[in-house]
């Protein structure tokens, strides 16, 4: 593989960048591998990055029906965090954050990791008292938690909307300084650059329509461009996974809902960091061309239109107005939608399943870009061994069954309200 | 024609709780509180008219298209 370096840019820079070479590859599915990865999202990807890096397991396809950085990795809107309060969901995000300040050294590709701080604004009391407890647990896990009064916000968000007489009024907030947003493609094309490097088939344009099982075994999958065989097959396609299951006779605790984001136009440097509003659902931040990058509730119903409706849009800008009035002057400049797999208590799946040979890996919700890494490299562990992970025995399928359910929100089961 | 915003979502009417009094396992219970189908395509579902009637009711809706095909009183089987 050729290392991107000043040096390889300066080099083509002679030939016109005409000569670089083809990031990865795109074979042709061979009849058999050691693993199959399906959805080649971020999560498929570093998986199979990760098979190859830390197990050994190159002998591996990820089977993508689109392209890959189609789905939700291409989608999002990039918040990378850990500022989680229940010690799985913490100790997971946190490993994660690690693997993220390595990330371009480690893929040799610029992900524009940018720990810009993430500053969730508190409206009332009761709210900064419930963020004083949760920044205490994030501390004592470990992970960097301020917590702001009303003047500390100000100077640090001038923008948002201080005046006197609001029906919202920003009383603090509670900070993770290490937070942020990196580059969602280029996570996507440094996994897939990197795997095919070692090895890995990435097949795109093959959809999985069925399953070969018997005796309770996994012997492999029927796709769009013929049978695969492989006795692993990890399961990586988040809003698609209720039609999979189907497929495999599994009825999960995950719905599929939509949700939107959408860009202004680009202005000059205005937030330096990712905000959220504390009284709703919406969250901003600059992307480096500029734009205001903004997102919040769901559609509110189960959807796989991947692309949302007015209504939704509506209320959430109106509540980016009241943090932000600045906001009503800009003109949109694209919105789009992705769908979700929604579990029934807001944290995800990694695990095996009742069928020897298949891992699930599903129930991302909005918050599964910043689990990239981590996903990736538990799931990779989950498969080559075979067991669980000590950072994924909480994302356990029977946790539904057991009551050990990890409700960040404490929202229950509605998961068109969280 | 009603605007979307006088509605409120309900989730899946196809949901069915356990008899009472009755002896469940814990599969049946997991599958009324938990477990969900949520396909692509026809999928059965509760509304309320909350900024109106305030009636619940059950509609046929595309899950990938919104298209609407049948509704019913909440008290209605679904056939
Ligand atoms: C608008 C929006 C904003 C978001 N904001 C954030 C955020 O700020 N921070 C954050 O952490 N998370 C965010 N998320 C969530 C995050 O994007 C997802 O949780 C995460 O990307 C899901 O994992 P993935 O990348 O593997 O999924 P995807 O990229 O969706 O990958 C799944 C892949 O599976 C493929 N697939 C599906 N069915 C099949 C089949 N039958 N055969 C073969 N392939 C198949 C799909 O084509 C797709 O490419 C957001 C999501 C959206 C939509």
């Amino acid at each position: 593989m050729q290392k991107y370096s000043v040096f390889s840019l300066v080099k083509n820079a002679f030939s016109n960048h005409e000569n670089w070479d083809l990031a990865w590859k795109d074979p042709t599915p061979k009849k058999e591998y050691d693993v199959v990865i399906i959805g080649g999202g971020g999560h498929g990807l570093a998986t199979a990055y990760y098979l190859a890096k830390e197990h050994n397991i190159n002998n591996v396809a990820i089977i993508e029906k689109g392209w890959i950085g189609g789905g939700n990795v291409g989608r999002n809107t990039t918040i990378i965090r850990s500022n989680y309060m229940h010690d799985d969901n913490a100790l997971f995000s946190e490993f994660g954050m690690d693997l993220w300040r390595r990330m371009s050294q480690d893929l040799n590709y610029n992900v524009m990791f940018s720990p810009r701080g993430i500053i969730n604004l508190a409206h009332s009391d009761a709210q900064m008292n419930t963020y004083a407890r949760r920044g205490n647990s994030m501390r004592l896990n470990g992970i960097d938690a301020v917590l702001l009064n009303r003047e500390q916000v100000r100077e640090i968000i001038p923008m948002a909307d201080f005046s006197e007489n609001v029906r919202f009024p920003i009383f603090g907030g509670l900070m993770q300084p290490s937070a942020g947003t990196a580059r969602h493609d280029a996570v996507a094309w440094g996994y897939a650059r990197q795997a095919d490097s070692m090895g890995v088939d990435i097949i795109q344009n093959c959809e999985v329509i069925g399953f070969d099982v018997s005796a309770g075994k996994i012997n492999g999958v029927r796709t769009s461009r013929g049978d695969i065989k492989a006795k692993k097959i990890g399961l990586c396609v988040a809003g698609s996974t209720n039609i999979l299951a189907e497929k495999l006779n599994m009825t999960l605790p995950i719905e599929t809902h939509l949700l939107q984001a959408c860009v202004s136009e680009p202005v000059k440097p205005v937030l330096d960091n990712v905000v959220t509003f504390g009284a709703g659902h919406f969250y901003i931040s600059q992307s480096d061309k500029g734009e205001m990058v903004m997102g919040g509730d769901l559609d509110g119903y189960n959807s796989y239109a991947q692309r949302g409706n007015l209504p939704t849009l509506q209320h959430v800008l109106t509540e980016g107005i009241a943090m932000m009035p600045f906001l009503s002057k800009l003109k949109m400049l694209r919105t789009w939608g992705g769908i979700m797999d929604m579990s029934m208590d807001g944290s995800p799946i990694i695990d095996k399943t009742h069928i020897e040979g298949l891992y699930l890996n599903c129930g991302w919700c909005y918050g599964g870009f910043k689990a990239t890494p981590a996903s990736g490299w538990t799931f990779a562990h989950t498969i080559a061994q075979d067991r669980v992970h000590d950072l994924n025995a909480g994302y356990s399928l029977n946790r539904f069954n057991t009551g050990h359910l990890l409700d960040e929100k404490g929202l229950g089961t509605k998961t068109w309200i969280s | 024609m009603r605007s979307q915003n006088e509605f409120s979502y309900g989730g899946d009417a196809t949901v069915k709780r356990p008899e009472l009094g009755k002896e469940i396992s814990d599969q049946d219970w997991d599958n009324f509180v938990y477990n969900r189908k949520s396909l692509r395509g026809k999928h059965w579902e509760l509304w309320q008219h909350l900024s109106g009637c305030r009636q619940w009711i059950k509609i046929q809706r595309d899950t990938a298209t919104h298209e609407i095909f049948k509704t019913l009183k909440a008290n209605e089987e679904i056939s």
